[in-house]
């Protein structure tokens, strides 16, 4: 081992840290990747659904030449793992559903190929679990094991990137990639107690993600810290036009570079003339005091920093969970039709003729929560119900998204709750669906109107659990997202807490 | 407006789905429990109000764009077909559909 540093600490060291040791050949892209692939192995979280020492170290040992031949680009040789949303060539993909069990894709997402050895030259520690098809809030919905939150085993990690969420958090890797349609990046990294960013809708490409809901769906990093994630996003953005056809024609920015270029005049306040929107409906009874005592906490210290707050309405806050879980269901029972038992996927051992395969094959693939959204989603596309539900929700995700714009005329960014309490025990509410969908309440909104969103640990509220600030920004206003929360971890040190077990 | 067991039974069958009764109880129930929270939307006027699905057209007008109409991706029909349940001669083979 050279440069002194000792092999069990690897795994404390953050994205951007393991990038400037790699770059300083301190350590090797190899060593890192024994490091974090042993550390997997002994997981008992369930947070991985597969791995692969073989490919994980090929491509450790492809970023070290790459190293040696004095290539430096900013994230060469550090690991991360991928949700099992995005398919690889290079590891089975099963979007946590029994209907993909052994699923190899022949190509890679754009996302996976920009981070891989074909971009970025990331190495892949392998597959993370999620909520089947991504649908759900506690990744008690993956058909393959339930994730535990590295913080309280009894407990939900957050969903549906929940496997991501706790392998960050418990050291598994450094980065992980996440998928974000109502809240599945912010929700978890909130409740696991790391960060985590939702781009604007369309920021990146969605080739190469499962699909859940089309005009929703989308990809973000999930990692220790804002300047982490930053690193992250600035190689996963940008446009896809021969693939992506709703991405935006934006190109990438460098995100990281806008942090660490930051030398504010202000000093100590480093954040003056930041106005940070408070919406009411955010700060009501719905909210859990624990969770509320920890957000206001924050607040606080972003007024140390140089922010205002000021009050805003947001008055169809209520109203985005039936528009979502409208929207959601009918957008995701169109694109589960592709699984059919023909191309690909599970089809049924024992059936009549081709409608009765069809229906055996889906009906035995399907877990229950995507069968509930499919059911839904199916009806409310159905001759008659179309006008009243459908296009209804379509035309009241216009008003939400315009009541945004009328709040972004009062303030810069949008703080808030990611969600109403901390994360719950396992199987507290498995059985009741609408109460999972309650709990999405402060994610919808900017998810249904395409916002970039983030979640940074911000506190501890009942049980030792994390709490995380949430932060809503206007479209394409990532880096201000980033750069609030950047100089927001520079002052605390919630996001280097690290649960008590590891 | 609740659903109906029949109701159940008519949607199951547009999505290709079969659902044993006891499922078609239990989601009859929760189905109707989650139409109870869409009713709010009836509420809110919407008169004069254009759907909106990409959601950044809010701000300002998006191009979906066309790409040219030629061949991009190489040939990888042994790859895509390494996960179909039943390939016979590169051909996906389904129950027969003519008599």
């Amino acid at each position: 081992m050279s440069g002194g540093l000792n092999n069990t600490e690897l795994h404390d060291l953050g994205v951007a840290q393991l990038a400037a040791k790699l770059a300083a050949r301190e350590v090797s892209s190899l060593e890192v990747t024994q490091h974090f692939l042993a550390r997997i192995r002994q997981e008992q979280l369930g947070a991985f659904l597969a791995t692969d020492a073989d490919v994980s170290l090929a491509q450790a040992k492809a970023a070290d030449t790459r190293l040696a031949a004095g290539e430096r680009t900013p994230l060469l040789g550090v690991p991360l793992a991928h949700k099992d949303v995005f398919v690889t060539r290079d590891f089975p993909t099963t979007a946590g559903s029994k209907m993909l069990e052994n699923y190899r894709s022949p190509f890679d997402a754009t996302v996976v190929s920009r981070l891989g050895a074909q971009g970025a030259g990331m190495v892949t520690l392998g597959k993370l679990n999620c909520d089947e098809f991504a649908m759900g809030s506690g990744n008690d919905n993956s058909a393959y094991k339930p994730v535990k939150n590295p913080w309280d085993t009894g407990r939900i990690p957050g969903g549906s990137s929940g496997g991501s969420a706790a392998a960050v958090a418990a050291r598994l890797v450094p980065a992980a990639t996440g998928t974000d349609t109502g809240g599945s990046i912010r929700q978890p990294a909130s409740l696991s107690g790391i960060t985590g960013i939702k781009p604007t809708y369309g920021r990146c490409s969605r080739y190469g993600m499962v699909a859940f809901a089309s005009s929703l769906d989308q990809a973000g990093p999930m990692a220790r810290s804002a300047l982490d994630c930053a690193l992250l996003l600035s190689s996963m953005a940008g446009p896809d036009p021969d693939r992506d056809s709703t991405s935006l024609d934006l190109p990438a920015i460098d995100y990281a570079a806008d942090l660490l270029a930051a030398r504010p005049a202000g000093g100590d306040k480093p954040l003056k003339g930041l106005r940070i929107g408070l919406p009411k409906q955010f700060f009501g009874t719905g909210c859990a005091p624990d969770v509320l005592a920890a957000v206001r906490g924050a607040l606080a210290e972003y007024e140390k920093l140089g922010a205002t707050l000021v009050d805003v309405s947001l008055p169809l806050t209520e109203l985005s969970i039936p528009v979502y879980y409208v929207i959601a269901p009918a957008e995701a029972s169109s694109n589960l039709s592709r699984f059919d038992g023909v191309r690909y996927g599970h089809r049924a051992a024992h059936y009549t003729d081709l409608d009765d395969m069809y229906k055996k094959s889906r009906s035995e693939g399907f877990g229950d929560e995507a069968t509930r959204r499919i059911m839904i989603g199916t009806y409310v596309l159905s001759h008659g119900y179309y006008d009243a539900y459908y296009l209804k929700a379509q035309k009241i995700r216009r008003l939400i998204a315009q009541d945004f714009q009328t709040a972004f005329t009062q303030c810069d960014i949008i703080a808030g709750p990611v969600s109403p309490t901390v994360a719950w025990k396992i199987g507290e509410k498995s059985d009741d669906p609408v109460a999972n969908y309650r709990a999405d309440i402060y994610t919808l909104s900017s998810s249904l109107a395409g916002l970039p969103g983030m979640s940074v640990p911000a506190g501890f509220g009942a049980g030792g659990m994390p709490v995380g600030l949430q932060l809503i920004g206007n479209y394409f206003k990532e880096a201000q997202l980033l750069g609030a929360a950047h100089q927001f971890q520079l002052a605390t040190d919630w996001h280097l807490r690290q649960p008590p077990s590891l | 407006m609740a659903l109906t067991p029949q109701d159940i039974a008519r949607v199951a069958n547009l999505a290709r789905l079969e659902l044993r009764p006891d499922e078609t109880e239990r989601t009859l129930s929760q189905i109707n429990g989650f139409f109870a929270l869409v009713e709010q939307m009836e509420a809110v006027n919407t008169e004069g109000v254009e759907p909106l699905a990409h959601p950044a057209a809010v701000i300002g007008e998006v191009a979906l764009r066309l790409r040219e109409d030629v061949a991009s991706e190489p040939n990888q029909r042994e790859a895509s077909q390494v996960s179909a349940p039943a390939v016979e001669r590169g051909l996906f083979l389904v129950p027969k559909v003519i008599e």
